[in-house]
């Protein structure tokens, strides 16, 4: 029994580039990714709601798509490329969705925020102009218990159209 | 031009919607939850828990799990039991209750399935989960009682084998007249409702990391809860720590709702783990932990009578509610609160006078039921509505047409109700006539019908509700609770000329700070940056309620209010000094002392601070600045501010599948003096959607031996993006009288209706199938089952 436990805790050295930087860590082969990146990496922005890819809290950017962070065994991430939403804050990546998500008080505890906006960024990222259907649904795997959603929705589609009215400037002839 | 509003004057923050100043750090990644703490030397617990809902534990063996490397401590029952006091979740005023004393870990017999057990303490909570696996106990089981009606029924063996029967509680009211009234009456309805169990599920688990230090006898605990000074005054009592060498944190919280304000054996054993080994401990729930451990609430069957006349006027109500709170009463609020509000608000929007009541309170081998959001509103609001509706059904009346004829009518406060509840002030009547325009009812109506001719089923349904908030000492503190019903503030002028304010109303996401600053800048006259509001850490504001009842805006707000105009009043004494002026000719804009008759500039509230702090000499012989206050506010007056409102939604029911979808939400709520608009509206709808949760979604299921079937973020459901409408809001604003801000509060009264209206509209949009509904929640099961298709 003990011997199972020993092998389980040896530790794997595993490299990613997170928001941008090389990092290397050791982790236990059991370690989940959401574990790793809040305890061994201290990025605490990702948060654990379920465990179980239900609550969407944990959701990060793995090579560019938006992915739960507690499905996945760190290992498993190994060479990935990962931002999370204290990259993708600094970056200023998605600045217009978190000035709109603070206009209309799209957040309250704020425990489902970072998913939310990562979820958010990706949904824009593939359909420039989501009806408040498809925001809904886009939604449908972030829990949030505090806001109802109504505001969470309002500001996605705000962005959605700001972003739309800006394309359409830079493209339309002076 | 529109004419200028109280809004166009300088630094005029109550009543402006500005956003959450900290709400960024939020939203950039950069809260810092309990789960985020990491402290030097920091151990972590797991807990095994009781897989029987009932059992004796005969043995216990903890030898392996002791001898795993990196493990510091494994605790029994015993081990805590001799550093912690018993806890019993009983209260005086609520005559003749009875409850089990509680440890943190029990000592012999285990009372639902769940319950925590054992606790291992390592280096890791994986080494701590590992550990939990090499302990072997053996359990002998007793019989559980896990239905409410089967713990009533005479001859069921006793949850507690201590105690005389299964009864927790009973209580009674009876105004008088009632039987009279029935037997005068043209119509009785009659009906019984069932209320599953739910659970709050915030986002954030519960969490904790308790810090002893030896040394100095000082326990520091970082805490995800509303109520720290209450848990500073629980942790000192029961592990006899002086109450000043105990300091509670509550930093970011996500999410409360109720939760995070009772005790739990976990959170007293890990503090108690920490004293042992001299290490912080922390434990942090995992979801699954979670539905077996946190409180679930409701509960509830009721049987309820009606008596109305010919006109559809209401007579009388007699209503008798059961409800099970699982093995013993929450401490230290009890769980008995529910029920008794329940039977307290039922009627409580209309004009009646015959009222009869009879609350049995029941134990179960479940999980403890205690105070989550609404606390009984939703099931008395519920009731009540769901009766109307079937009296106006009765007679032939129109949903808003029989309300109409039974509230209260504006003009008739003060007044109270038959269940002894004395209003203030409410507005029914201009609320129904609100709701009825931005609902744009005829249309909806016509529309439904036309609908109906093809087959497609929509129901209408609305609800009236009055709520509790801002509860005096009535509350808790005469039951011998130490549960404080005021709260105080400390407010600083900072020698830069900045205002600080440290209060003891707490911040869990609803904007608590954002609305104590607008207050404090709001009365003082200066910019809302320049505020600074401390909550959540009993080592460094007064000692207070903190934040629970919607009490935030309403008794937080008012004590920041005074706090706000005698910091000012000492302000402009210093000025007047300064200026050689009187204190009444000034006043203060923008950071700037001013002449109050001409708003004239005089002086930088920041010359005077800095004079004040390092050029004392060149003020008076004498003068003593005073640009600190410390202040305190405890409601007097009501024992209660009581609120209302009316709620409607539009639903569309599938007959075949039994699915229902929610089209749209409306709400008209009266919640006094709004202070951010805003916020308010996201309170209520937030609270909307935790009730249409509880109406259609949620439901603690559990099998026959007392397993909860479905403890897990997959299993129970609960509202999500995709199902939840969009709702409408309108406010109606009735101050109260009690205080010079004039807020009431307004977090409940989304929770309260919402599923009261969704049963009326689903019954609604059933009614040419002559089908019914009277349990919550509404699943597509139970509509096929009323439908006679399942
Ligand atoms: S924690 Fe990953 S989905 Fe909930
Ligand atoms: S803001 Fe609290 S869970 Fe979404």
């Amino acid at each position: 029994m003990s011997s199972d436990i020993d092998e389980a805790e040896e530790a794997v050295r595993v490299r990613f580039i997170v928001n941008g930087r090389k990092v290397a860590c050791e982790v236990a082969p059991r370690d989940t990714l959401v574990d790793c990146l809040r305890n061994s990496l201290e990025l605490t922005g990702t948060h654990a709601g379920c465990e179980m890819g239900a609550c969407g809290a944990c959701l990060v950017r793995l090579d560019g798509r938006a992915v739960h962070a507690c499905l996945m065994f760190a290992v498993q991430a190994d060479g990935a490329r990962i931002d999370t939403i204290e990259g993708l804050s600094e970056s200023g990546d998605i600045a217009d969705l978190q000035a709109e998500f603070h206009r209309r008080n799209a957040l309250q505890c704020g425990f489902c925020t970072p998913g939310m906006l990562i979820n958010a960024h990706e949904l824009l990222s593939r359909l420039a102009e989501p009806s408040r259907a498809a925001i809904r649904d886009a939604l449908s795997g972030n829990f949030c218990r505090c806001t109802g959603y109504e505001a969470i929705v309002d500001a996605i589609a705000a962005v959605a159209d700001a972003r739309a009215a800006k394309a359409s400037q830079k493209g339309s002839p002076e | 031009m529109t004419p200028l509003t109280s809004l166009d004057r300088p630094n005029s923050y109550i009543g402006r919607s500005v956003p959450r100043p900290n709400a960024k750090r939020l939203l950039a990644g950069r809260g810092r939850y309990v789960t985020d703490i990491r402290l030097p030397r920091m151990l972590h617990a797991a807990f095994l828990r009781s897989p029987y809902a009932h059992a004796r534990i005969a043995r216990v063996d903890v030898d392996a799990a002791r001898a795993l490397a990196g493990v510091h401590l494994v605790a029994t029952g015993a081990d805590l039991a001799k550093i912690c006091t018993p806890w019993t979740g009983t209260l005086d005023h609520f005559k003749g209750m009875t409850s089990e004393p509680q440890l943190p870990l029990p000592l012999d017999r285990v009372v639902w399935a769940g319950q925590a057990v054992l606790a291992v303490v390592a280096e890791s909570r994986a080494i701590a989960e590992d550990a939990l696996e090499l302990i072997s106990v053996d359990y002998e089981e007793l019989p559980a009682i896990v239905d409410l009606d089967a713990a009533r029924e005479p001859g069921t063996p006793r949850v507690n084998p201590a105690g005389s029967s299964n009864i927790c509680f009973r209580a009674q009211l009876d105004s008088g007249g009632v039987d009279e009234a029935f037997a005068s009456a043209a119509h009785i309805i009659e009906e019984e409702f069932s209320f599953g169990r739910h659970t709050p599920v915030t986002l954030e688990p519960r969490a904790i990391v308790a810090d002893y230090d030896p040394d100095g006898g000082m326990l520091t605990v970082h805490h995800a809860t509303q109520t720290p000074y209450q848990f500073q005054d629980l942790y000192s009592r029961h592990y006899r720590i002086p109450e000043a060498r105990v300091r509670v944190i509550a930093p970011d919280i996500g999410g409360s709702f109720g939760l995070k304000l009772h005790v739990y054996h976990e959170d007293m054993a890990v503090v108690g783990l920490s004293i042992l080994l001299g290490r912080p401990v922390k434990f942090v729930a995992d979801r699954l932990e979670s539905f077996v451990s946190d409180i679930h609430a409701r509960d509830h069957h009721v049987r309820a009578r009606m008596a109305i006349d010919a006109d559809g006027r209401i007579l009388a109500m007699d209503v008798h509610d059961a409800t099970a709170i699982g093995a013993f009463s929450t401490y230290p609020r009890t769980s008995v609160v529910e029920g008794n509000q329940v039977i307290r608000l039922i009627g409580a929007p209309y004009d009646f006078k015959s009222y009869r009541a009879a609350l049995e309170v029941v134990f179960q081998n479940k999980v403890q039921t205690s105070q989550y959001r609404a606390v009984g509103h939703p099931i008395a609001c519920a009731v009540t509505e769901r009766m109307v509706d079937l009296a106006a059904a009765r007679i032939g009346l129109d949903p808003f047409a029989i309300r109409a004829k039974n509230v209260i009518p504006d003009d008739a406060y003060p007044t109270a109700s038959p269940t002894g509840y004395r209003f203030e002030s409410l507005s029914h009547q201009v609320c129904l006539q609100r709701l009825r325009e931005i609902m744009d009812y005829d249309a909806l109506r016509a529309e439904q019908s036309e609908l109906r001719q093809r087959g497609i089923h929509r129901g209408i349904g609305i609800a009236t509700f009055v709520e509790i908030t801002n509860p005096s000492p009535a509350f808790y503190g005469v039951g011998g609770a130490r549960i404080s019903s005021q709260d105080g503030a400390t407010i600083s002028l900072t020698p830069s000329g900045e205002v600080r304010c440290a209060i003891s109303v707490t911040e869990q996401g609803q904007g608590t700070e954002a609305i104590i600053s607008q207050i404090v800048a709001d009365q003082l006259g200066l910019a809302q940056e320049h505020v600074k509001v401390i909550t959540g850490d009993t080592e460094v504001t007064p000692h207070g309620g903190a934040t629970w009842a919607c009490r935030g805006a309403g008794i937080g707000g008012e004590t920041a209010l005074q706090a706000a105009r005698k910091l000012k009043a000492n302000i402009l004494e210093i000025a007047a000094l300064v200026l050689q002026e009187q204190p009444a000719a000034l006043n203060i804009i923008d950071g700037e002392v001013v002449n109050a008759a001409t708003r004239q500039p005089r002086l930088a509230i920041a010359e005077i601070a800095r004079i004040a702090y390092f050029r004392s000499d060149t003020l008076p012989p004498g003068t003593q600045a005073q640009l600190t206050v410390s202040h305190h506010f405890a409601p007097q007056g009501y024992p209660f501010a009581f609120t209302n409102g009316i709620q409607g939604c539009y639903v569309e029911v599938d007959a075949d599948t039994g699915f229902i979808k929610l089209l749209k939400h409306f709400v008209v709520e009266d919640c006094g003096r709004i202070i951010n608009p805003m916020l308010v509206d996201e309170q209520v709808r937030g609270g909307v959607v935790q009730g249409l949760g509880a109406a259609l979604f949620e439901e603690c299921r559990y099998g026959e031996t007392g397993q909860l079937l479905n403890g897990s973020l997959a299993d129970y459901l609960v509202p999500m993006a995709m199902e939840m409408p969009d709702i409408v809001i309108a406010h109606v604003e009735t101050p109260t009288a009690d205080t010079a801000l004039g807020a009431k509060g307004c977090g409940e009264a989304g929770t309260a209706a919402a599923s009261a209206c969704v049963l009326n509209a689903v019954n609604d949009a059933l009614a040419p199938f002559c089908a019914s509904i009277n349990a919550v929640p509404i699943t597509p099961a139970r509509v096929l089952e009323a439908l006679g298709r399942f």
